[in-house]
Parts: structure tokens; C-alpha cells; sequence
């Protein structure tokens, strides 16, 4: 009495499991999608948790293969996703989409100076006129550093591209050479060069971008 | 955006692909706010409202750091700017662009204001400062 119900259980349920299977599987397939109703591909929605987390051979088991980060707003942890202007904000990675990488995926992971140099954002200088451009000041700032490491140069290229001469001199660094004391732990304690960088600008760990300078350093800073 | 999924292919492949996104999140890390992401909440949760969030990726694709910084006078200093809504409807901070001729205006109180409730003042996500306070204390920059 008990197993024939049992029986038509089961058949139901994987009959039930087979065609959600099924609807997955077209609205995957391109050529098929004119035929899927937008009511099947609502009701897939459901019984998509379960088959993924059904998967339990993935290639990368521990290996975070897209770590946890430029997450829509939605998932991000600080918007909240019970307010519907939340599903409206733009996805990080739809921005960046079209956007030069930089190496490694820090930060943003975009190469923002490059972005800007192909043209490939328009960071406008002015917010009433689309057409102003910034005075750009080519001088290169070069600091040794001891031991190993190779030395500092600081480009008022890049930074004069975007900022204001304001912006830095004099509330974080006087306008001289040599004249402010600059260390790694100030700048991880988001000072003097760690204001920007490890909040907006590319982060601490891209060493390379500002250690740039090769050891005997290169007399390449032009004296104006 | 449920019609734009609804319309479009890509946005059903999308859609789905989210899906299978977010379950495979559900038990990592704690989610991490996009690099630059600052939420304000000087005074929004003690006036219920949720918190208000500035993404800086978005408005570095359109503009550069020396409008807001040097033109508009905004210092660099989570919450250390004292913005308020009279002073964004007379046109300062958010309010020099967000009046209806250059973004879109005020009244989408719920663009800006989109903050999980009871999120402290902060600049996400700084890893540098992580490392040396890994607590992540709730930067009372004020
Ligand atoms: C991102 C921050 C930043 C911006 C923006 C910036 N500077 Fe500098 N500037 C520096 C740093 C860092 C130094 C090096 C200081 C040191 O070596 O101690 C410097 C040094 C200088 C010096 C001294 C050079 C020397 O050889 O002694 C002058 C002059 C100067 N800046 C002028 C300007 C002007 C003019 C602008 C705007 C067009 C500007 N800076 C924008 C960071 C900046
Ligand atoms: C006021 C903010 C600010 C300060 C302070 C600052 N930077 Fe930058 N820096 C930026 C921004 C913005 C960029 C553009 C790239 C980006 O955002 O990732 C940049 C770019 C650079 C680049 C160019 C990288 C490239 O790919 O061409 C170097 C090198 C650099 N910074 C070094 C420094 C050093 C060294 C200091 C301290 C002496 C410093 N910066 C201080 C904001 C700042
Ligand atoms: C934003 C630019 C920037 C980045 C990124 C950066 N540094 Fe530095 N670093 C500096 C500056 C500026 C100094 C000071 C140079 C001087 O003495 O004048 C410095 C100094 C140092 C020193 C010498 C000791 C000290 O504290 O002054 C070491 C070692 C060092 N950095 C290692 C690193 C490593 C490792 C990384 C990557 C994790 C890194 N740096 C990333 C700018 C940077
Ligand atoms: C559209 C306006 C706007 C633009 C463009 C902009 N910012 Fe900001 N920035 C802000 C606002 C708003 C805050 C938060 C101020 C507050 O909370 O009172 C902020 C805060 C900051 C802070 C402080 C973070 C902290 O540690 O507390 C830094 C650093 C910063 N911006 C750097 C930059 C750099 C570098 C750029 C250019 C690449 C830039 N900003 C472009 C509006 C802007
Ligand atoms: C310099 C001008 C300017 C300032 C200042 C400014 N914004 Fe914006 N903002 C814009 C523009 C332009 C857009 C894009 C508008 C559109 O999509 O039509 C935008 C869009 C946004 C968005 C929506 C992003 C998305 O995903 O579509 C948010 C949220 C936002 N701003 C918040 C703020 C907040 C909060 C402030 C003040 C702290 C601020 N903005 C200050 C120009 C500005
Ligand atoms: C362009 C972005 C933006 C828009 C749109 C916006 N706000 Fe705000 N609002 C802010 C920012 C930034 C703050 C300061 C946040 C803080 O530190 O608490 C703020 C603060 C507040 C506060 C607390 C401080 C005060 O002024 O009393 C209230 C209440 C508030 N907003 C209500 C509203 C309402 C209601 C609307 C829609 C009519 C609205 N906001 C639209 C950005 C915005």
C-alpha cells in the first residue's frame, strides 16, 4: 500500500526535477530561446539553487577561481537589497567591462591612467563645461629607497591629469623635493601617498607601479 | 530592469547566470563593497533614512577627482564634509550635479540613500588599512 505511493512520488519528483532541467537547459541555448515562454524561464529561476549546489566536483574545489569581489549592488553587503533603487545602480563589472585591466585584480582592477590615456573613459575636467582639458605638469619625482627594493618615481604626469595642484601641496606634501618624510607605514596608515592609494587611486599592493625605478636609479627626473 | 531581463537574451542568460553566481557566494567570504565604494551615515540613520553611498568607480568614468575635490570643495574624508540635504537641494556636494541639468535630481531619494541600515561611515575597501586593523573598526571619521 505504502511503496506504490512512494513509486509515484519519486516519478513525480524527478519528473518534476527532469523538466526544470530542461527549461535550464533552453534558456541556454540560443537557437532554442524563441520558443521559451517568459514564464518558463521566471519558473527556472526556482530550482537553479539546488542544481548548482548540487555540483560537487568542480575543477577548483578550493581555489577561489572569481574571488568575491565586484559584486552587483545587490550582493555587495553594504546597499540594501530590499530597497528597488538598489537594483537600478550599474554593476561594477558592466562599467568596467570595456575598460583596460590592470595586473592583478586589485582594487577596481582597472587601469585607470591607462583608461584615460586611450580615451577609453572621458574623465571630464570641468562639471558645467565637457570640453575643458587640465594643464598637465610633466616633472618626475624621484625617491630612493634603501635595500632592496627599487626606488620611487612620482609622476605629477598622471596626478596632474587628474587632480589639482591643491589637492596635494600643502596639505599633504610641501613642494619640495626631499622634503617630506614618506615611509610604507605611513602610507599604509592612509598617509601622504596612502591617502589615495588604498581608498580610490590603485591600491598598496601594485608595489611595482610606484617602485618602478630600476637600481642604479635612472637620472630621469627633468629639472623643469 | 525586470522588463529589460524579460526583453532581451542576454539579459535572460544574465539573469540566470547571477542566480548561479549568488549560490555559489552563499557561504565565502563576507561580501566585499567595489574598491572606493564611501558610505555617509553622519546623520541618515539617526533621521531614518538608510545610509547614503557614493560609488567613486561610477563618477571617475565621468569625471576627474579635481572636479569634486577642488571645485566643489569636498575634502578627502569620509564623512568629514558635514553634507546634508540643505546643503545638496542649494546646490553643494551631490547637489552641484545632481539638480536635473547635469544627473538626475534630488527627488530619487532612494538612488543615493540605498545603504543597508546601521552601515557606519567608511571607505570600502581599503585593504591596506585592513591589514593593520583587520577589525574593521566602524571608522568613526567624523
Ligand atoms: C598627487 C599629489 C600631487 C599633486 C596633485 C601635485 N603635486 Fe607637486 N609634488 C608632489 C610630491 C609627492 C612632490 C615631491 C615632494 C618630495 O619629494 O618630498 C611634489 C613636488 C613638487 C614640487 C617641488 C619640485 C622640486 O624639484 O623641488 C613642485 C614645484 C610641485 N610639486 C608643484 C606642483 C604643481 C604646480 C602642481 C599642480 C600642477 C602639483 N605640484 C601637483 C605631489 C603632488
Ligand atoms: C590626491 C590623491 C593621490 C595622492 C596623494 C597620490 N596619488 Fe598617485 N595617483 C592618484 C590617482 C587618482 C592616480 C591614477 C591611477 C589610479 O587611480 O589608479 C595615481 C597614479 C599614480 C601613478 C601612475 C601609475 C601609472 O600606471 O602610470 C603613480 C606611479 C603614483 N600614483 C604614485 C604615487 C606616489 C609615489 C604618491 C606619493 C608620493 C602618490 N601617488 C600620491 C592619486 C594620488
Ligand atoms: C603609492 C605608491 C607606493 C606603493 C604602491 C608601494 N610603495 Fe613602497 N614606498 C613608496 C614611497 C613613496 C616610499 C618612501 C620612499 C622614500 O624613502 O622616500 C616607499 C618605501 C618603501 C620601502 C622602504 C622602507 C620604508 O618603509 O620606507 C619598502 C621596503 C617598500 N616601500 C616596499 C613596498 C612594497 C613591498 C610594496 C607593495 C606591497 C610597496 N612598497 C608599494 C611608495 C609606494
Ligand atoms: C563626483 C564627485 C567625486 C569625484 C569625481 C571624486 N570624488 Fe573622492 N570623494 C567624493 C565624496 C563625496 C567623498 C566622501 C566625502 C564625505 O564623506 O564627506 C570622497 C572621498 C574621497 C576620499 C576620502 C576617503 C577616506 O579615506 O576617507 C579620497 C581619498 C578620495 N575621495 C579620492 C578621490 C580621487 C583620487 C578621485 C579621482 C580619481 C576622486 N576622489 C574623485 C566625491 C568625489
Ligand atoms: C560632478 C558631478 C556629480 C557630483 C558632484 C555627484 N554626482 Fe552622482 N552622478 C553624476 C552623474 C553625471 C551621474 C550619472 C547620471 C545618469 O545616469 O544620468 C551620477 C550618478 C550617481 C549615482 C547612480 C550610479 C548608477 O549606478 O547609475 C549615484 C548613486 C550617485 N550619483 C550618488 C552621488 C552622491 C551620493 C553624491 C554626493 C556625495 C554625488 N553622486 C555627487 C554626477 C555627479
Ligand atoms: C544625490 C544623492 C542624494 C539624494 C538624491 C538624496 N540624498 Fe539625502 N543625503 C545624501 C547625503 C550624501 C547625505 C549625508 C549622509 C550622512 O552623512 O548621513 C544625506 C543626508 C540625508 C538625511 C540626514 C541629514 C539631513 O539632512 O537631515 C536625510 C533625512 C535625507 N538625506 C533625506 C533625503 C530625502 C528624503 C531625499 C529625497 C527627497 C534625499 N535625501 C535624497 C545624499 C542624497
Amino acid at each position: 500500500m505504502n511503496s506504490p505511493f512512494k513509486l509515484i512520488h519519486f516519478t513525480l519528483v524527478s519528473a518534476l526535477l527532469v523538466a526544470s532541467w530542461g527549461t535550464l537547459a533552453t534558456a541556454a541555448q540560443p537557437a532554442k530561446e524563441k520558443a521559451v515562454t517568459e514564464a518558463k524561464t521566471e519558473t527556472a529561476a526556482q530550482p537553479q539553487t539546488a542544481i548548482a549546489g548540487s555540483e560537487v566536483n568542480p575543477f577548483n574545489r578550493l581555489m577561489r577561481v572569481v574571488p568575491k569581489r565586484h559584486l552587483p549592488p545587490t550582493q555587495d553587503g553594504i546597499h540594501d537589497p530590499t530597497n528597488d533603487s538598489t537594483q537600478m545602480l550599474q554593476t561594477p563589472l558592466e562599467a568596467f567591462s570595456g575598460l583596460p585591466k590592470s595586473q592583478g585584480d586589485f582594487g577596481n582592477g582597472v587601469d585607470w591612467v591607462k583608461a584615460l590615456n586611450e580615451s577609453k573613459i572621458d574623465a571630464r575636467w570641468d562639471r558645467n563645461d565637457p570640453k575643458a582639458k587640465p594643464v598637465i605638469m610633466d616633472l618626475s619625482i624621484v625617491r630612493e629607497v634603501k635595500g632592496s627594493m627599487p626606488g620611487v618615481g612620482f609622476p605629477h604626469k598622471q596626478h596632474t591629469q587628474l587632480l589639482d595642484c591643491s589637492n596635494c601641496h600643502p596639505a599633504i606634501f610641501i613642494p619640495q623635493k626631499g622634503a617630506n618624510q614618506i615611509s610604507m607605514a605611513a602610507i599604509m596608515l592612509g598617509q601622504k601617498c596612502g591617502v589615495c592609494h588604498g581608498t580610490v587611486a590603485f591600491p598598496v599592493a601594485e608595489c611595482r607601479r610606484c617602485h618602478d625605478k630600476a637600481k642604479p636609479v635612472a637620472a630621469k627626473a627633468p629639472a623643469k | 530592469m525586470p522588463s529589460l531581463i524579460r526583453r532581451t537574451l542576454i539579459g535572460r542568460m544574465l539573469f540566470v547566470g547571477t542566480l548561479v553566481l549568488a549560490t555559489a557566494f552563499v557561504d565565502a567570504r563576507p561580501a566585499m563593497a567595489e574598491y572606493g565604494d564611501v558610505i555617509m551615515n553622519n546623520n541618515s540613520d539617526a533621521a531614518g533614512m538608510r545610509p547614503a553611498v557614493f560609488p567613486h568607480w561610477f563618477h571617475r568614468v565621468r569625471y576627474s577627482c579635481k572636479v569634486c575635490h577642488a571645485d566643489l570643495g569636498i575634502k578627502f574624508k569620509a564623512g568629514g564634509n558635514n553634507i546634508d540635504m540643505l546643503k545638496i537641494m542649494d546646490g553643494q556636494y551631490c547637489g552641484a550635479c545632481h539638480n536635473g541639468t547635469i544627473a538626475w535630481s534630488v527627488e530619487n531619494c532612494n538612488l543615493c540613500h540605498s545603504g543597508k541600515p546601521g552601515t557606519p561611515t567608511q571607505v570600502h575597501e581599503s585593504k591596506s588599512h585592513e591589514l593593520l586593523s583587520p577589525a574593521k573598526p566602524p571608522v568613526g571619521k567624523k
